[in-house]
């Protein structure tokens, strides 16, 4: 979008990295304060974590292959159970379902696409030399390191029936008060206060980098969509997370100091979690999709050689979903047993959302409009996103109606439809941003061959995989179950051998990325030609150790 | 490059034109911190605001409390409802407790007693207190107790036995208000849960770790 003015001093093509004055490794790595080292540390943390949460669901996978109960029994051992009774080799369904949703949430999509992507290019996209706060943002990555050693400790000490904390990624009580006894919950609660007090330290971070650190002349209305969505989703991690940590901190309580918040006993109301998780809970969803939002607002204009349709209402769409956002909590609550009146508000509320979502959908579809589109890897992975983005909100419309949600309540659909948004949505977000800025991190280059072939299995994988998934729910499998009648077993079968395919894809990722570093081309400061026109393209790839040290300027006539 | 080569790490913000950038760095996180300080704020004082909603609104089956001033003034529908009384025991609680009628024809408008009873079935004193809840729950706003033992706790020595009065009436409102035209029955449930200061509390919860 920006150009930049002629005595900006580049830094294309100069690797005088010695000049960089890098610290040694340990300070590098593990007391570091520049905001590119950050960035990676939450990329390679995410991988790590996503391919624990990812092997999770691959287990629950091979379970749902066929009917009636097969391996939970071996992975109770796994997990340090010794001769595991019924119940407890059921538990480990529970605490893998759990695990595998705080993971993918907490330490998968959020880490890479606002600690890890965020982190990398906000700074270098508005012109600044690093974050506001560069230690804070140390703190951060470090804090979310350490939730997630707790979430994984809670796996070995007793949750009640089993090992492990079996409540559920939402941590529903009574079932994680009363029905939870052992400290494993404890150490999920405490997982999220930590990675909760890392997000919000974050979110403190990017607003005042955004606020405060643009480049002389970059304007709010001349930010690229990327920036703009860190910035919404900055917001909601700071306004909802708080509220998370008082739900929890409240179970915490409940647990283990005689409180009854949520306790009908004294006075308490379980369903009062529940308000106070979703208040939090339907913004969380935003903030996993709103910077995958922008990344692919910044890939489409690239690779169609256009300026974004509409820059905008793409920005304020992203300011109003996330307004909007906190006002539809109780759609995830319509089987509570709420009033007629209370369900109509809330399904129209939900419904307004589609409006700004749909402003996006057709803002990227008219910026392809008569551009010269190029199907690079990274805009490959994007048409792949507003597809199946889409494919997840129209399901999601279908859900929003309370009615129709009686039926649909806790069944696969639902499954079928936050995967759409999340898992493939999100995570085709995070690959496209992925091939999109690897060179620009790495200095070498990719296979773009290889990132086709990942992209089309892992397109056919999740498919398979997610789409039997509105089948299964409309013919009313509920979720959460290890076992189900034998009706179900043709699309679950079916789902199991699409997580297989989709498992395959990743090994041709990490092939490219092992090909990238053994025999990658070296990659030149702006790999992706004339459309890409934001301001980490302005420097070498991977950028100078410190960036912008003379500040660019942004020209007053500068286009979106 | 050659010429910045030599400059040291420069601290972030100071490449603003105007003010000073630690100061103006410092105001806007202190700004969002209070942000999330007031959240977090909010998220505990949704505690008592979700209660005084749930009994303004009869939010999720909450009956109303009304005196006797506000009892006088209610006259007599001539149309009738049927109410059918529950009554439970959480799990741990050492007492029986059944309501005396099953069902009870009442005149909408008009106050009418239910009597429920209960008995210490072990061998030391506990003190209960009873939640409450209507079915269905829009129903629950026109539901006023005047006199209920849901108000206060109920001490029962062991092998003790009481009859416990509720006074109540459906305000005529109900017939106008269309989410409760199809309302042929309310049902008035109640459980009685062990009060924390009695001793089976300690007892009771010893063994689930919370």
């Amino acid at each position: 979008m920006a150009t930049t003015a002629e005595h900006f001093q580049a830094h294309a093509d100069d690797h005088g990295h010695d000049h960089d004055h890098k610290p040694a490794f340990f300070a590098r790595w593990f007391m570091s304060t520049n905001h590119k080292d950050i960035g990676t540390m939450y990329l390679i943390f995410a991988i790590f974590a996503g391919i624990i949460g990812g092997a999770f669901s691959g287990m629950m996978r091979i379970e749902l292959a066929q009917p009636g109960i097969q391996y939970l029994d071996t992975f109770a051992r796994w997990f340090g159970a010794v001769n595991p009774d019924f119940n407890s080799t059921l538990h480990v369904w529970n605490v893998l379902i759990t695990a595998h949703g705080l993971i993918m949430v907490f330490f998968m999509v959020m880490p890479a696409i606002i600690g890890g992507f965020g982190n990398w290019f906000v700074p270098l996209m508005i012109g600044a030399p690093d974050m506001a706060f560069p230690r804070m943002n140390n703190i951060s990555f470090w804090l979310t390191v350490a939730g997630f050693c707790s979430l994984l400790l809670s796996a070995f000490v007793p949750g009640g029936t089993g090992l492990g904390a079996g409540t559920g990624w939402t941590v529903y009580a009574p079932l994680s008060t009363s029905g939870s006894p052992g400290p494993a919950v404890d150490f999920g609660i405490f997982s999220l206060h930590l990675a909760g007090a890392g997000s919000i330290m974050g979110a403190i971070n990017f607003i005042t980098t955004i606020f405060n650190m643009r480049a002389p002349g970059m304007t709010m209305h001349k930010m690229p969509l990327f920036v703009w969505s860190v910035l919404v989703t900055a917001f909601l991690l700071l306004l909802s997370l708080p509220v998370l940590a008082a739900a929890i901190t409240m179970l915490l309580t409940d647990r283990n100091f005689g409180t009854t918040f949520f306790d009908p006993s004294g006075g308490g109301d379980p369903v009062l979690y529940q308000h106070l998780f979703w208040f939090f809970g339907h913004p969380e969803v935003y903030i996993m999709i709103l910077p995958g939002f922008g990344i692919i607002s910044q890939i489409v204009s690239t690779f169609s050689k256009k300026p974004v349709f509409g820059y905008l209402g793409m920005a304020y769409a992203m300011v109003a979903i996330g307004v909007v956002g906190f006002i539809v909590w109780a759609h995830h609550m319509y089987a509570t047993g709420m009033s007629v009146n209370t369900k109509m508000y809330f399904t129209a509320a939900t419904m307004v959302i589609a409006v700004p979502t749909g402003i996006k959908i057709f803002s990227w579809i008219a910026t392809m409009w008569g551009g010269s589109v190029e199907f690079k890897s990274p805009m490959i992975w994007a048409l792949g996103f507003i597809f199946l983005f889409t494919v997840g909100g129209v399901t999601g419309v279908v859900l929003a109606n309370g009615g129709v949600d009686d039926v649909l309540h806790d069944t696969y659909y639902v499954v079928a439809h936050f995967h759409y948004v999340l898992s493939l949505g999100a995570v085709t977000a995070l690959f496209a941003g992925f091939y999109y800025w690897f060179p620009k991190m790495s200095g070498r280059m990719h296979s773009e061959f290889l990132a086709h072939v990942h992209f089309w299995i892992f397109f056919i994988g999740v498919n398979m995989i997610f789409f039997p998934m509105h089948f299964l729910g409309l013919q009313g499998m509920p979720r959460r179950y290890p076992d189900y009648a034998e009706a179900y077993a043709h699309w679950n079968q079916v789902a199991t051998i699409g997580y297989m395919v989709m498992a395959a894809s990743l090994v041709v990722w990490f092939v490219n990325i092992i090909y990238a570093f053994a025999a990658g081309k070296k990659a030149a400061g702006n790999y992706w030609g004339e459309g890409a026109t934001t301001l980490e393209w302005t420097l070498s790839s991977p950028p100078p150790f410190h960036q912008f040290e003379t500040l660019p300027v942004i020209e007053e006539a500068a286009h979106h | 490059m050659a010429a910045v080569a030599n400059q040291p790490p420069r601290s972030p913000g100071n490449n603003r034109k105007a003010g000073n950038p630690k100061a103006r760095n410092r105001k806007v996180a202190l700004m969002a911190f209070a942000a999330a300080l007031g959240m977090l704020g909010l998220g505990y004082a949704s505690v008592p605001l979700y209660r005084m909603f749930c009994q303004v609104t009869g939010f999720g089956g909450t009956t109303q409390r009304v005196d006797e001033a506000q009892a006088a003034t209610v006259k007599d529908s001539g149309r009738t409802m049927s109410i059918r009384f529950d009554a439970n025991v959480e799990r741990g609680m050492p007492w029986e407790f059944k309501p005396l009628q099953h069902t009870d024809t009442v005149s909408i408008g008009v106050r009418d007693m239910a009597l429920f009873w209960a008995r210490n079935d072990s061998a030391r004193t506990v003190t209960g207190t009873a939640s409450f809840n209507v079915e269905p729950e829009q129903a629950a706003r026109y539901f006023n107790k005047i006199q209920c033992f849901c108000f206060t706790e109920q001490t029962l020595k062991p092998g003790e036995e009481a009859r416990m009065p509720v006074i109540y009436y459906i305000d005529p409102a109900i017939l106008d208000d269309p989410d409760n035209k199809d309302v042929e029955q309310i049902t008035l449930s109640y459980t009685f849960h062990v009060t924390s200061t009695g001793d089976a509390k300690a007892l009771d919860q010893s063994g689930t770790g919370g």
